[in-house]
């Protein structure tokens, strides 16, 4: 408890809470979280400080998703920028629909936004399509070893084809999103201690 | 007067119902010597009647289902409870007393396990995991709740003095009925809300609820009973704490029982390779050995039997066959749905029994309305407290309907007629009461529930087809979660779920799970692989339209013009997945379309062409029966993907249009032939019935790019696809004689209706009626050098089978105009491309393709000839953008 209220400091907490939207408490949890991954009390978080983790080295995405904590090749993330993607999880909530302003921006935690998280894991060339590589390189390490490299290519033709409309051979966000339109992304894509 | 009623309508009944009760008497004295006759009813008496009581049942189910319009209406449970009071009033007018009724040994022993057990194992188990929670306190603190508060309330109505004294109960007798009456019946709630199809997660609330509460229901009852037989002022208050503990027992203890036999199952079905026919066998041993196990350990059965099929379906259907797995689901739902028939009739039998009842209206109507009120308040209190937890919380009408759904059945009532009458006195009371609680629960409640669900708009459930894309990004959703969990430091639900996942793939499946089956079980795999078989299925089937300029479409993919391209591509790439195609797949096939398709395709299958059949499906039985090697399963699907691609085909032609072009078809027939020779021949170099033979090489070519582009007009498509080309090999080529078959094939879906450049391209061949081709057991087993291999061919014969059968056009002279020749690839074609018009059919072929009557008789031997004609070709040469290149080694019969 003593720790918990060194953590009432975080700097600018009122804008990460406006740009992210979670409430005081997640902040101060998230911040805890923060600090805790934070070794060496540098004030940033590096790749190996994540990688710590153990079970995100388990984890087949595990290595792709410390990365998208990294945007632009950069080699620290710090707190804001740290909230920032896991305010992605926050669950969809009655307010956030009913307030949504045309003026502000598209809140993190909206269906486009946890759509787009999820297809960047996939683009890693950020050319703003999944190619049949890329989606190749997914399936490998989601699937177990005991599929040949030979099927795995046949599903990941398939699996692009499947959603592929303009015939590009790849797919793009909009196609990305279109093929998960019957999915209820806004609950499979959140997690609900992050209010 | 129900009851006066049915006796009345019973009157007229009982001169004919009172000859078969004469049957047993009609042996007479026996006589001295050696009965020729005998008849010996008591022997089988038993027996007799349970099937007869099943027969009866099923019947009434038919009858039920003939009409339409009465069923959607009416669920099934409340006609057979009627249909129950009827029979039974019958039987009552006519033996005077009540002869059957639904007997609690019986009930728990024979009737309720496979019910349990097929919802156990069918039960969706990710969707069950996700709600567990909401599940288990539905199922432990509601149904405690609805116990207590109906058994105080039911004891303060007789305080009150609402209850006419002659119900001779008190506290403790209250609390037991109500502990028998509360809890939600499983199958009950399976018969209602099987028809109503809300949504899956308020499906799997309410049904969860109904199996988990058994535990509850049980400790509950024993608790109370136990009680009221020592005399409340005996129990101490060590018996309460006894109580309490013994929930615990009961329910983890059943479920532990469960899961014990549940991994006993899966790892012997690990081993039953060379015994597949054993394998749905054990199934249902196995699991019926939980049930029995708890049930004689005083545990909770139905949590045991759940869990069991919960536990064990993964490994189970990953290691057993194909067929026994479609044997395993069909015994199941056939024996549940059997039981549940027998269970409402006998219901509604039993009630006719008057001997049992005894009326309290004050009694009646009390229970009545607490049970429904005491659950209404029930879920809102615990929806509430849920809902703080939840991520999508339960709304109002999801509570409506949880409340209205809880509906009571044949346990309670089996429950009831368990009590023994000397230690509670009100039994009489207590059992017309069940009755009329689990009618009204099922027939009232069940009869209005849809339109309930239908007035409040509840969300029903949408069956999508699982999409690829769909299954793989949920799978990384699931991962995000799990990591996002990871770094937020929360070991929340998806942490522990994928801790578990990965348990699973390192240990427990390893252990449980054939090294063969592991891989199959992989979900994405798993998608893919029935995507692929449905879309062979409907390629089959919409073999007809292939005729049409519509080309082949194909369900699984998502409607759009260039849908065809994707399709041949995807066929011709699903190498691996031939592994353990088959057919019997139709049936897991969820669209009833296909299964439509499907159904009208053995039809036609089974209806024609029977010698075609025979001849092939000895050539099936041979494989079978000679390796039980995975790549044999391979082999059997190319083959039953030839059979039928065949049948289909020349049934649809030859009936319908005899007209079609006749051409593609009896070249990639003989096309075919000449591959499986070809491999035969590869297979077993030395084979003696090929040695002089001329090589030729066929090159395969699929041409697959650009057809996107152009995708809205199929005319463009005409020449997309694959196209075979023969080559003769340069040894061949230097004899100057051009000896392999020109193919090119088009590919199924683009077959024009007219035609076309395409179809100019169309491969002949020019024969002279000599034998190119052996069709010899040889030749038909196909030996894949590889699955690569292996696929191309069962490919390439799909697509020439494809190709619209030859029954007509006798001589083909027309040759094709090499339209696109420019642009042929690297493929070093020396053959002398002068186009060689001879091409002679038999004259009973050609006389069976012009005529239409004669078509069908002469069909089979038609068929049986065709591959067998046609020999000396000229080549034809199709250039294509090659993206699978291969060559095959085709060595043509010495008779050349």
């Amino acid at each position: 408890m003593g720790s918990r209220s060194s953590h009432a400091v975080i700097p600018d907490a009122d804008s990460i809470r406006r740009e992210t939207g979670f409430s005081q408490a997640s902040l101060l949890r998230l911040h805890h979280r923060f600090r805790a991954l934070d070794r060496n009390k540098k004030g940033y978080l590096s790749r190996m400080d994540l990688q710590q983790i153990g079970a995100l080295a388990v984890n087949p995405l595990g290595d792709r998703i410390i990365e998208s904590f990294f945007p632009d090749g950069s080699q620290q993330v710090d707190f804001p920028g740290f909230v920032r993607v896991l305010a992605h999880f926050r669950p969809v909530e009655d307010e956030d629909t009913e307030t949504q302003d045309p003026k502000k921006p598209e809140p993190l935690n909206s269906r486009r936004n946890k759509l787009h998280y999820a297809f960047q894991l996939y683009d890693l060339d950020r050319d703003g399509k999944i190619s049949r590589h890329e989606m190749l390189q997914v399936l490998r390490l989601m699937v177990g070893v005991e599929v040949t490299e030979e099927q795995l290519e046949n599903i990941a033709d398939r699996t692009v084809q499947e959603a592929d409309e303009d015939g590009d051979g790849a797919v793009s966000f909009v196609e990305f999103t279109k093929s998960l339109e019957k999915m209820d992304v806004e609950q499979k894509m959140s997690i609900r201690i992050l209010k | 007067m129900l009851r006066a009623a049915l006796s009345l309508l019973a009157l007229p009944l009982a001169g004919a119902a009172e000859e078969p009760t004469q049957k047993p008497e009609s042996p007479g004295e026996p006589p001295p010597g050696l009965e020729l006759f005998r008849w010996q009813w008591h022997e089988v008496e038993a027996p007799y009647l349970v099937a007869l009581w099943i027969l009866v049942a099923s019947l009434a189910k038919i009858v039920f289902h003939l009409s339409r319009k009465v069923t959607s209406l009416v669920p099934e449970s409340c006609l057979l409870i009627l249909l129950g009071l009827v029979l039974g009033g019958i039987v009552l007018a006519v033996a005077k007393k009540a002869e059957y009724q639904l007997e609690p040994g019986t009930f728990f022993l024979f009737l309720l396990p496979p019910i349990v057990l097929d919802s156990g194992y069918f039960m969706p188990s990710r969707l069950f995991f996700d709600n567990l929670g909401a599940i288990l306190t539905y199922a432990v603190v509601g149904t405690l709740w609805n116990a207590f508060t109906t058994g105080a309330a039911l004891w303060g109505l007789q305080q009150a003095g609402l209850v006419a004294p002659r119900v001779q109960a008190g506290l403790l007798d209250f609390l037991l009925f109500g502990s028998l009456i509360s809890a939600v019946d499983p199958v009950a709630v399976l018969a209602v809300f099987e028809e109503v199809h809300v949504n899956e997660t308020l499906f799997i609330i309410v049904f969860g609820e109904s199996l988990l509460n058994d535990a509850v229901t049980v400790v509950l009852y024993k608790v109370c009973n136990s009680f009221v037989e020592m005399g409340s002022a005996n129990v101490q208050a060590t018996d309460y704490l006894k109580g309490v503990a013994s929930l615990f027992v009961v329910s983890l203890g059943g479920a532990a029982v469960g899961l014990v036999f549940a991994f006993l199952l899966a790892l012997t079905t690990r081993f039953t390779k060379r015994v597949r026919i054993i394998e749905p066998l054990l199934v249902f041993l196995l699991a019926y050995a939980a049930y029995l196990t708890a049930e004689m350990a005083s545990l909770s059965a139905i949590l045991a039997v759940t869990m069991c099929g919960l536990g064990c379906k993964k490994y189970v259907e990953a290691n057993i066959s194909h067929k026994s797995r479609t044997t395993v689901k069909y015994t199941m739902k056939t024996l549940a749905s059997c039981a549940e028939t027998v269970i409402f009739m006998l219901l509604g039998i039993s009630a006719v029994d008057s001997s049992k009842w005894a009326w309290d209206s004050g009694l009646v109507l009390g229970t009545l309305i607490f049970i429904l009120f005491f659950r209404a308040l029930g879920v809102v209190l615990q929806t509430w407290v849920l809902n703080q937890f939840r991520l999508v919380p339960l709304d109002k009408i999801d509570q409506v309907v949880m409340s209205y759904g809880g509906l009571r059945g044949a346990v309670a009532f089996a429950l009831v007629i368990l009590l023994d009458r000397t230690k509670v006195p009100a039994k009489d009371y207590f059992v017309a009461t069940t009755i009329v609680v689990v009618f009204f629960t099922v027939i009232v409640q069940g009869l209005t529930i849809k339109p309930l669900v239908k007035w409040l708009k509840v969300k029903r459930s949408e069956h999508h087809k699982p999409t690829l894309n769909q299954e793989l990004h949920e799978h990384t959703f699931d991962h995000i979660l799990a990591a996002v969990e990871d770094v937020v430091g929360h070991h929340g639900y998806h942490y522990w779920r994928d801790r578990w996942e990965q348990f699973d793939k390192k240990y427990l499946s390893q252990l449980l799970m054939r090294r063969s089956a592991y891989r199959i079980r992989d979900q994405i795999w798993d998608v893919y692989y029935r995507l692929n078989i449905r879309d062979a299925i409907s390629f089959v089937d919409q073999g007809g339209h292939v005729l049409s300029s519509t080309g082949l479409t194909l369900p699984s993919m998502p409607s759009r013009n260039s849908v065809a391209e994707t399709s041949v591509t995807n066929l011709l790439r699903e190498s691996g997945s031939g592994a353990c195609l088959d057919l019997q797949v139709i049936d897991t096939v969820r669209s009833g379309r296909d299964r439509e398709d499907a159904v009208m395709h053995h039809l036609l299958c089974g209806g024609l062409y029977k010698p075609r059949r025979r001849y092939k499906a000895s050539c099936s039985r041979h494989f079978i029966s000679e390796d039980a090697q995975e790549r044999q399963d391979k082999e059997v699907f190319q083959q039953n993907m030839k059979r039928r691609l065949e049948s289909f085909k020349s049934t649809k032609h030859n009936i319908c249009f005899t007209k079609s072009k006749p051409r593609p078809r009896k070249t990639g027939r003989r096309k075919k032939d000449g591959v499986a020779n070809a491999e035969a021949t590869n297979g077993k170099p030395g084979d003696l019935g090929f040695q002089d033979t001329a090589a030729v090489i066929l090159t395969v070519e699929s041409e697959e790019e650009e057809e996107e582009s152009d995708s809205s007009e199929t005319e463009k498509e005409d020449d997309e696809g694959i196209i075979f080309v023969a080559r003769a090999t340069s040894e061949v080529l230097q004899e100057g004689k051009v000896s392999g078959n020109l193919e090119v094939c088009p590919s199924p879906r683009i077959i024009p209706p007219s035609p076309t450049c395409a179809e100019k391209e169309l491969p002949w061949k020019s024969g002279q009626g000599d034998l190119a081709v052996y069709v010899s057991s040889e030749t038909t087993k196909i030996v894949p050098v590889d699955m690569q291999t292996g696929w191309n061919q069962s490919i390439s014969s799909l697509e020439s089978l494809a190709s619209p059968p030859c029954n007509q056009a006798p001589i083909l002279t027309c040759l094709p105009p090499h339209p696109r020749g420019a642009e042929e690839p690297q493929a070093p074609l020396h053959l002398p491309s002068d186009p060689r018009p001879s091409f002679a059919f038999p004259p009973s072929l050609a006389k069976a393709g012009r005529s239409r009557s004669e078509s069908s008789a002469d069909l089979p031997q038609q068929q049986e000839l065709q591959p067998l004609m046609g020999h000396k070709d000229h080549t034809h040469l199709s250039p294509g953008t090659t993206t699978s290149h291969w060559c095959i080694q085709f060595n043509r019969g010495s008779r050349l």
